[in-house]
C-alpha cells in the first residue's frame, strides 16, 4: 500500500481514473447503442431488425461499464456519490424508467405476438431517447454545479439534446460499419445529420465550463496551460472536418473502411472527456467535494484496486473475444 | 404517515421484490440449460435439443428482465440511502465491487455468445460460455448473499470515529449467516425453476403438445423439485437454528411469542396485535416451537417483550408481516413436498411416466408454476422485515440511512416504478405462456433476431 507513497493520495487518484475510464468506455459503447435506439424511427421494418441485430449481442455488456463506472464511485467516493445521486434524484429515475423499457423492449418485440411487435419497438425507441436525454440532462447539471436554478436546467435541456443527438451520430457510424446496401447508405446521412449535435455539445460544454468557476478559468486560459492544452481543441476540429469530408464521400469503394467513422467518433470523445477531466480535477463534485476528501478508507480501496488489476484486463481480453466472434456485418441472430 | 422513509422502504423492497424474481429463475436455469446441452452432447437425442431450444427463450427474457432490474437497484444506493454506503461504505464497497467485476461481466459478456453464437463458434466453446454464464449469476448471487448475510450478522470491522472499516475480510466474507442464507437462496432458484419447468411443460402436454422434449422437461423438474425439497426444509430449519442465535428478536416475530419462556407452543394461526402486544384468535400446539428450535420441550425460546428498552423505544420488528410471510414460506414449502412426492410416485409407479399423472394432477402442476416466487418473496420478508428496525444489525438503523428526498417526489417515482412493474411482469408470464402454446402447434418459435442475411450464413 505504501509502495507510491501516501496511500491516501494516489489511491484516490488511481480510482477517479479508473472511474473516468469506465465512464468514457460507457458513453461509447452505451452511446452507439442507444444511438441506434434513437434512429429507430427512421428506419422501415427490415432495417430495424437488422439494426437490433447489430447490436443485439453486445448491449448488456455495454450496459455493464454504466454499473462498474457507478460502482466505482460507490466504493471509491461514497459521499459524493450519495450528494450527486440524491441531487439528480429525478432524472436518474427517468434514465431508469427508459434503460428497463429498451432493455426488455429487446427481447418483447422478437417473442410477444406480432400484433404487439410496434408497440414493443415504440417501447424501444422511447427507452434509448428517454435514458439518452436524462444523461445528457445530468451532464448539464453537473458541469453547471448540481444546483436546480432555472438557468442551470436550461442550460442542462440543452446538453440534453446535444448528448442525444451526438449518440444518434456514434449510433449511426457504428450502424455503417456493421451494415451494407440501403441501411448503410442511409446511416452515412444520419451520421451527417448528427455530427452537429456533438460539436454543438462539446461546443456548450466547452464554453460554460470555464465561466461556471475562476478556478476552471484560470486552469486553462493562464500561461503556459493554454499552450498545452491548446492541441485539445485544435485536434478535435481536425477530427470533425475530416469526419465530415469522409461522410461525404462514403459509403467507400468495396466497404473499405467501413469503421473509420466510429473510430474517428470514440477519439473525438476521447478528447472531450480528456478536457472535461482536466477542468474539473480535483472536485468529484463541481467545486464542493474532492476526491481526497471524499474517498473511502485506503485499506477497502487497497482490496478492491487488487481485484481491478487482475480482473479488468481480463473483462477487457474476453470482451474483445465477443466483439471478434461477431465480427462483420450484422446476420440474423438465432439462439441455435 | 407516508413519510420519507417509509416510502423510501416501500420503494426499495418494490424494487429488490421486482429484481430478485429474475434472478432467482436464472441462476438455477443457466445449470439446468447446461444440464439439458450435456446430455445433448452426450447421446444425441433431439429431445434434450428441443427442451434446451424452448427454455433459452424464456431464460434470454429472465435474464434481460433481470439485469436492467438490478441497473435500479446500484442507483437505489445513492439515491435513497446515503446513509448506508456513508457509513459502512468501507465494507458493502468492496464486495459489491466484486460481485460487478468477477460476475456481472462474465455474464454479460458470455450471454451473448451463448444466446447468439452457436453457429459461429465450436460447440465446445458455446457449451462453455453457457458454462460460463450459469458460474456468473451464481457468482453474483454468492457476493450479494455476503453483503446481505453481513448486514444481518456483522463481523470483521471497527467503528472508527463512526464509521466502518475492515479489519478481516475472512470474517466479513464468511460471516455467520452466510453460507445458510447462501445455500438456502441457491436451493429456492432451483425449486423456483423446477415447479416453472414442471408448471409450463403440464401445460404444454394438457394442451396436446406431447412431444418427447416435453416429456424430458417435465419429469427431469418434478424429480428435481422432490429430491430438493427436503434438503430445502432442513437447511431452512438450521438457517432458523442460526437466526435464534444472531438475531432471537427475529424468531420472537416469526413464532409471535411475546414473552420468554419454555414449554412456547407453535403458533399455526393468530392475529399479533402490536399495540395490545398480544395475539388474538391463537390456534396453537402445545411445546412444538421449544422442540423445533431448541430441540426440547422446555427449551427456553426468546419472547418479543425483551426487545423494549426502559424508556420504551421498541427494537423487535412489526410482528405481523414477520410472522405471517414466513408461514406463507413453509407453507408453500409443504405444499412442494406434498406435489412433488405424489407426482413422482405416480411416474415411478409401474414406470407409467409422464403418462401415469391424471390431468388433476398437471393442472395441480400448472397451478404451483410459480410457487417459487411466491416462497422466495416470504422469505426474504421474513428475513429483511424481521431485521428491522436495524439496517445493518446493532450498527445503522434504517431510519439512519435515509435520503433527505422530498416526500411526494419519492411517491412519484415509487407509483411510476409500480406502474412499469405490473406491466411488466403482465407481459412476462403472458408471453411464457404463449411461448408454451406456439410450442405446442409445433410452429417455429422465432425468437432470435431476425435479419435479412447479405452474407451467407458461417
Ligand atoms: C423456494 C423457496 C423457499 C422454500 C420452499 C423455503 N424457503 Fe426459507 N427462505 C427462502 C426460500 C424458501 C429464501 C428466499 O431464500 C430466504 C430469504 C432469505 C434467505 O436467506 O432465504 C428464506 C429465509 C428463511 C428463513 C429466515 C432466515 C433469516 O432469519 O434470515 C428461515 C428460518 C427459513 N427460510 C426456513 C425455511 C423453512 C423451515 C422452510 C420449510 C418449508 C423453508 N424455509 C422453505
Ligand atoms: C432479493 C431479495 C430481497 C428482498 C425480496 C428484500 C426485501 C426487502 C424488504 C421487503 C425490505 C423492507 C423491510 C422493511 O423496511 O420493512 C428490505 C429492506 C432492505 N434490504 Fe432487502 N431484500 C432482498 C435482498 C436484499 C439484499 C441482497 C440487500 C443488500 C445488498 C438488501 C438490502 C436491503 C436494504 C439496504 C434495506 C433497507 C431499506 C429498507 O429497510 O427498506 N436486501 N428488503
Ligand atoms: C441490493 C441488492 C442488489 C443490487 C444492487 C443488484 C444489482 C444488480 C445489477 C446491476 C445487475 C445487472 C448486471 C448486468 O448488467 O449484467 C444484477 C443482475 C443480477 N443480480 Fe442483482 N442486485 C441485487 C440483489 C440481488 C440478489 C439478492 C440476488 C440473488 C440472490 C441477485 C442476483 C443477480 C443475478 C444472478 C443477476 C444476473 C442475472 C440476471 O440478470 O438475471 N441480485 N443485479
Amino acid at each position: 500500500m505504501y509502495l507510491f507513497g501516501d496511500p491516501t493520495i494516489w489511491l484516490p487518484f488511481v480510482f477517479a481514473f479508473l472511474m473516468g475510464v469506465a465512464i468514457l468506455i460507457y458513453v461509447v459503447l452505451d452511446g452507439f447503442d442507444l444511438g441506434v435506439g434513437v434512429l429507430f424511427p427512421f428506419a422501415d421494418g427490415e432495417e430495424k431488425d437488422r439494426m437490433i441485430a447489430s447490436i443485439g449481442p453486445f448491449w448488456d455488456a455495454n450496459e455493464t461499464w454504466l454499473v462498474l463506472a457507478i460502482g466505482l464511485m460507490l466504493v471509491a467516493f461514497p459521499a459524493a456519490h450519495g450528494e450527486i445521486l440524491t441531487a439528480l434524484y429525478l432524472p436518474v429515475t427517468i434514465m431508469l424508467i427508459g434503460l428497463i423499457l429498451r432493455g426488455v423492449a429487446f427481447e418483447f418485440r422478437v417473442k410477444a405476438p406480432a400484433a404487439y411487435k410496434r408497440l414493443w419497438d415504440n417501447a424501444f425507441f422511447a427507452g434509448s431517447l428517454i435514458t439518452s436525454l436524462s444523461q445528457g440532462f445530468m451532464l448539464g447539471l453537473y458541469v453547471m454545479g448540481l444546483d436546480w436554478t432555472w438557468g442551470n436546467v436550461g442550460f442542462a435541456m440543452l446538453t440534453a439534446v446535444f448528448l442525444t443527438v451526438g449518440y444518434s451520430f456514434i449510433g449511426a457510424t457504428w450502424i455503417i460499419h456493421k451494415t451494407d446496401g440501403g441501411l448503410q447508405f442511409k446511416a452515412v446521412s444520419w451520421a451527417q445529420g448528427g455530427i452537429w449535435g456533438l460539436v454543438l455539445g462539446i461546443g456548450a460544454i466547452s464554453l460554460a465550463t470555464p465561466f461556471v468557476s475562476d478556478r476552471i478559468f484560470d486552469k486553462w486560459f493562464s500561461f503556459p496551460s493554454i499552450l498545452y492544452l491548446s492541441p485539445l481543441p485544435i485536434l478535435s476540429g481536425l477530427l470533425v472536418v475530416w469526419l465530415w469530408s469522409m461522410l461525404r464521400r462514403m459509403p467507400f469503394e468495396a466497404d473499405a473502411r467501413s469503421w473509420l467513422p466510429f473510430a474517428a467518433a470514440t477519439a473525438l470523445w476521447l478528447l472531450a472527456f480528456a478536457g472535461m477531466a482536466y477542468s474539473f480535477y480535483p472536485y468529484v463534485v463541481p467545486e464542493k467535494l474532492t476526491i481526497y476528501d471524499a474517498a473511502s478508507a485506503p485499506e477497502s480501496l487497497f482490496i478492491i484496486l487488487i481485484g481491478t488489476c487482475i480482473v479488468l484486463p481480463t473483462i477487457l481480453g474476453y470482451s474483445v473475444l465477443a466483439y471478434t466472434i461477431f465480427r462483420g456485418k450484422a446476420t440474423e441472430l438465432r439462439y441455435d | 404517515m407516508l413519510d420519507t422513509l417509509l416510502l423510501s422502504r416501500i420503494q426499495f423492497a418494490a424494487n429488490i421484490s421486482f429484481h430478485i424474481l429474475f434472478p432467482t429463475i436464472t441462476i438455477a436455469l443457466g445449470w439446468v440449460l447446461l444440464f439439458f446441452k450435456l446430455r445433448y452432447n452426450r447421446t444425441g437425442e433431439q429431445r434434450w435439443m428441443d427442451a434446451y431450444g424452448f427454455w433459452v427463450k424464456i431464460f434470454a427474457l429472465s435474464f434481460a428482465m433481470g439485469v436492467v432490474s438490478g441497473i435500479t437497484m446500484s442507483f437505489q444506493f445513492g439515491t435513497n440511502w446515503p446513509g448506508f454506503m456513508e457509513k459502512v461504505g468501507n465494507v458493502a464497497g468492496p464486495l459489491l465491487a466484486y460481485e460487478v467485476l468477477t460476475a456481472f461481466f462474465l455474464e454479460a459478456v458470455f450471454l451473448g455468445i451463448m444466446l447468439f453464437g452457436a453457429s459461429r463458434v465450436p460447440s465446445w466453446v458455446h457449451t462453455l460460455a453457457t458454462f460460463l454464464v450459469a458460474f456468473g449469476t451464481t457468482m453474483s448471487a454468492f457476493w450479494i448473499i455476503v453483503l446481505n448475510s453481513w448486514m444481518h450478522t456483522p463481523q470483521g470491522f471497527e467503528m472508527i470515529d463512526g464509521v466502518a472499516h475492515a479489519t478481516d475480510w475472512w470474517a466479513i466474507v464468511f460471516n455467520p449467516s452466510m453460507p445458510y442464507r447462501f445455500f438456502h437462496m441457491l436451493i429456492a432458484s432451483f425449486l423456483t425453476v423446477s415447479f416453472l419447468i414442471a408448471g409450463v411443460s403440464a401445460f404444454r402436454w394438457l394442451i396436446g403438445g406431447r412431444t418427447e422434449g416435453v416429456r424430458a422437461a417435465l419429469k427431469t423438474a418434478v424429480f428435481g423439485a422432490a429430491v430438493l425439497i427436503p434438503i430445502q426444509i432442513f437447511v431452512g430449519d438450521q438457517h432458523g437454528l442460526n437466526t435464534l442465535e444472531y438475531q432471537p428478536q427475529k424468531v420472537a416475530a416469526m413464532e409471535a411469542n411475546w414473552n420468554t419462556d419454555t414449554h412456547v407452543p407453535l403458533i399455526l394461526f393468530a392475529i399479533p396485535d402490536d399495540e395490545a402486544r398480544e395475539n388474538r384468535f391463537e390456534i396453537a400446539i402445545p411445546n412444538l416451537a421449544s422442540i423445533i428450535l431448541t430441540h426440547h420441550a422446555d427449551g427456553e425460546v426468546p419472547g418479543l417483550n425483551d426487545f423494549v428498552t426502559d424508556d420504551g423505544e421498541i427494537m423487535h420488528p412489526r410482528v405481523a408481516p414477520v410472522f405471517w410471510s414466513f408461514r406463507v414460506m413453509v407453507g408453500t414449502g409443504v405444499a412442494m413436498l406434498l406435489l412433488s412426492w405424489t407426482a413422482s410416485v405416480m411416474m415411478l409407479r409401474k414406470r407409467h411416466g409422464v403418462e401415469g399423472l391424471p390431468k388433476v394432477m398437471l393442472w395441480a402442476l400448472v397451478g404451483m408454476t410459480f410457487s417459487g416466487w411466491l416462497a422466495t418473496l416470504a422469505g426474504w420478508y421474513t428475513t429483511e422485515i424481521g431485521r428491522q428496525p436495524w439496517l445493518v444489525q446493532g450498527v445503522l438503523t434504517t431510519k439512519e440511512a435515509v435520503a433527505d428526498v422530498p416526500a411526494p417526489m419519492v411517491l412519484s417515482t415509487l407509483l411510476t416504478y409500480l406502474a412499469v412493474y405490473v406491466i411488466l411482469l403482465g407481459a412476462y408470464i403472458s408471453v411464457i405462456f404463449y411461448l408454451a402454446v406456439k410450442a405446442s402447434r409445433g410452429e417455429n418459435l422465432g425468437g432470435g433476431i431476425a435479419a435479412p442475411s447479405p452474407v451467407p450464413a458461417e
